[in-house]
């Protein structure tokens, strides 16, 4: 691995080329899915009104919880530049439990939803809702399994010659965040 | 040689042997087909009696199979992983390990979808495009689990091909040897990473789109249920707008390798090297606006019909400029014609055919009385046939020496082209009639329609043209395992070709040079008068000016 990562053309890290290439895969899957939604909502009705049964407030907490994820992230991706080893496991450890605390807020609104009756088969918009939503929280859950090997990387001090992963799995991180971004007004606004 | 090997070599051979015993699968189905078309209802030799729903997984695990995982693991994972890294001057593909886990994905998924065979109600039937509301709903197939695992080896496949991507692309941009430029890629390499872009930008809603179908099947969502205000058209869209792209995901790489072919047999610089680079690219991103000339009469608004004719025949302008820049190269040559360059040329004859029949497809007008006929199955057997086995067969015969370090015969292989090229033919030139006549895809009887029965005769010849093309593959498989062994020990360079990979030990040794090599020069300098030799390896220095 030693000789892939020192040999580079371009002056890019070969991991960094490759982790962008990831995301640039990543977009069109969810690209193609709010695309889906868009178009099948603007040729149908009632959507509206679907919408206004879900649980807005507890979607607005869910976005603070995860952008300020993404600031932890950051801070930790500091710490590695400053040489913080302490800082830069705090701040994994933070982006953790801000990534659970995500999930299980988002694991609570589902409950209520399908306690009233609002099942992925209870119409077209909880289709997509069920669909975009669930597909995110699995992109969470597998950036908090990166963070935790990080993290437990980071706390037995193997982490030392990989640090330069934190930045790529920060990246990936704030791509998740930023799809939220997309999806909470679509979904919880509109 | 390690079964676990994060060897680009190996794992190039890997993808190379499923892919080829996938073919002998895919191929097999054919036999089936083709004779429950030609004398519906009786028994096949060597099979037995074939239901009209059997006929239906048939036809649907051919498609699949020839596209994910014939043409897919051939062209772009074996072709890609074996040259990219020796053409560009690396030791190996950037991401050794991911690449592994690549193949073992790919693997993942052949086992897949192998066991969707098995399981009760069979493998999928609704088709290789799996269109909804069909597939949507286990009943309406009869089909349940085949059809979850279907998706599921395709959702396997494609995070597979999308690890090679990630892989072949960060090699070409970060691995590349001193003195290789991008504009002294051999032109197959930038075939392979400009099908990797469009595989990893088109197939993002599919795998989105295939997620709301398992969805709509196992979770009770109404995605492409009409009767839930879903929309079975949104998946036509879905998976075309990656399906084109896919198209050119296989065929790129097949013309890279004709491209790689044509010089060293014509002894001739390529005609227009970056004009060809220019036009790869063009046609890439045109890919992306003509997915639904596939759906003139889907249903979906007719005035998308005119834009999606013309974006297609437009995308037409970039490919026939690089088929005239191969007939230019052979123009006036000293062509020799060696298995290699026959496989080459019946390529680019072919696919020529396959490509003005799409003109005609892609007309809507015209696509009105002919779509969903077998003029379509003849249009795209000449791209995809000629893509896939022809320029397939052309690599293999080419880099043979290089992956295996033996000759191949020339005297069967010859034949094999020979054969395959005449009843390749005899099978498909008469499908465009029979399909002009008016007979329908995917039906298991023709006999069953008044107006089909007088085209029974041709139906009756195809079906013995197709049986004999499946026995010409017997040289190829008889020369393939007997060279591997047997075949007489080749050199460095047998084919005194210019690209690196021939400049490293045949087959290579585990990081490939002996020492780093250093590219001084563009990849088709053939007949350069700039040496007394007709060829100039790209590490040969520069001759001292004298002054």
């Amino acid at each position: 691995m030693s000789r892939s990562e020192s040999l580079t053309m371009t002056g890019i890290p070969t991991g960094k080329v490759g982790m962008w290439w990831f995301l640039a895969s990543e977009i069109p899957v969810f690209g193609g899915l709010i695309a889906s939604y868009v178009v099948v909502r603007l040729g149908s009705g009632g959507w509206s009104d679907a919408s206004s049964h879900l649980n807005f407030s507890l979607a607005l907490a869910n976005t603070f919880v995860l952008l300020t994820s993404s600031l932890t992230m950051v801070l930790a991706f500091a710490a590695v530049e400053d040489r913080k080893p302490k800082r830069l496991q705090l701040n994994l450890l933070l982006t953790l439990l801000l990534g659970l605390t995500f999930l299980m807020i988002k694991g609570f609104e589902y409950a209520g939803e399908i306690g009233h009756g609002f099942t992925p088969g209870a119409g077209i918009f909880w289709s997509f809702y069920y669909g975009m939503t669930g597909l995110h929280a699995l992109h969470v859950l597998g950036g908090i399994v990166v963070n935790l090997i990080l993290l437990v990387a980071a706390l037995r001090g193997t982490l030392k010659p990989n640090e330069h992963r934190v930045e790529l799995a920060g990246l990936y991180w704030h791509f998740v965040d930023i799809v939220w971004i997309f999806l909470f007004p679509l979904l919880y606004l509109a | 040689m390690k079964i676990f090997s994060t060897d680009h070599k190996t794992i190039a051979k890997q993808y190379l042997s499923l892919g080829l015993f996938w073919a002998i699968v895919g191929g097999l189905l054919t036999h089936l087909m083709r004779w429950q078309l030609a004398y519906p209802d009786t028994e096949v030799p060597g099979w037995g009696f074939i239901a009209p729903d059997f006929y239906n997984m048939v036809v649907t695990m051919h498609g699949t199979i020839m596209v994910f995982f014939v043409a897919m693991p051939i062209l772009l994972a074996a072709f890609g992983n074996f040259l990219i890294p020796l053409m560009i001057g690396a030791q190996d593909m950037a991401f050794p390990r991911l690449n592994r886990l690549s193949f073992w994905v790919f693997a993942l998924a052949s086992a897949v979808l192998l066991a969707s065979f098995f399981v009760p109600g069979g493998a999928a039937s609704a088709g290789w495009t799996g269109y909804p509301p069909l597939s949507a709903k286990a009943e309406y197939t009869g089909v349940n689990w085949g059809l979850n695992l279907w998706l599921l080896a395709l959702a396997l496949e494609f995070v597979s091909f999308l690890m090679g991507g990630i892989n072949f692309l960060t090699t070409t941009i970060n691995l590349r040897a001193p003195g290789m430029t991008f504009f002294r890629l051999p032109l197959i390499v930038w075939m392979q990473i400009t099908a990797a872009v469009l595989f990893m930008l088109s197939v993002g809603p599919l795998i989105a789109g295939a997620v709301m179908l398992l969805m709509d099947r196992v979770v009770g969502t109404t995605f492409y249920l009409p009767e839930g205000g879903g929309q079975p058209l949104l998946w036509q869209h879905l998976f075309w707008f990656f399906g084109h792209p896919e198209v050119y995901v296989i065929l790129l790489p097949g013309l890279g390798i004709v491209l790689e072919i044509m010089p060293v047999f014509s002894r001739k610089p390529i005609f227009g090297y970056r004009p060809i680079i220019y036009s790869t690219i063009a046609a890439g991103m045109l890919s992306f606006i003509v997915w639904a000339h596939h759906q003139f009469l889907s249903g979906m608004d007719p005035r998308l019909a005119m834009p999606f004719s013309i974006t297609t025949i437009v995308i037409s302008v970039p490919f026939a400029l690089i088929v005239f820049a191969m007939i230019a190269t052979l123009w006036r040559a000293s062509i020799s014609f060696p298995t290699p360059m026959l496989f080459a040329i019946g390529t680019l004859s072919i696919f020529i055919i396959g490509g003005l029949t799409g003109i005609f497809n892609g007309s809507a007008p015209v696509d009105i009385y002919i779509h969903d006929t077998y003029f379509v199955v003849a249009h795209f057997h000449y791209t995809l046939f000629s893509a896939t086995f022809f320029a397939g067969f052309a690599g293999l015969y080419y880099w043979f020496p290089k992956m295996f370090g033996h000759m191949m015969n020339e005297i069967l292989g010859k034949i094999h082209f020979w054969l395959t090229f005449i009843f390749f033919n005899a099978v498909f030139i008469p499908m465009h009639f029979v399909g002009l006549g008016g007979m329908m895809r995917r039906i298991a009887n023709p006999m069953q329609y008044d107006f089909l029965q007088p085209l029974q005769p041709i139906n009756v010849f195809i079906t013995v043209a197709a049986i004999f093309l499946l026995l010409s593959q017997i040289p190829f498989v008889i020369n393939f395992l007997w060279s591997l062994f047997r075949g007489r020990v080749a050199e460095r360079n047998p084919r005194q070709a210019n690209t690196l990979e021939w400049t490293a030990l045949s087959p290579p040794l585990h990081d490939n040079f002996e020492r780093v090599p250093v590219v001084y020069r563009s990849p088709y300098e053939y007949s350069s008068p700039e040496s007394p030799e007709d060829w100039l390896p790209q590490d040969q220095p520069p001759a001292v000016a004298q002054s």
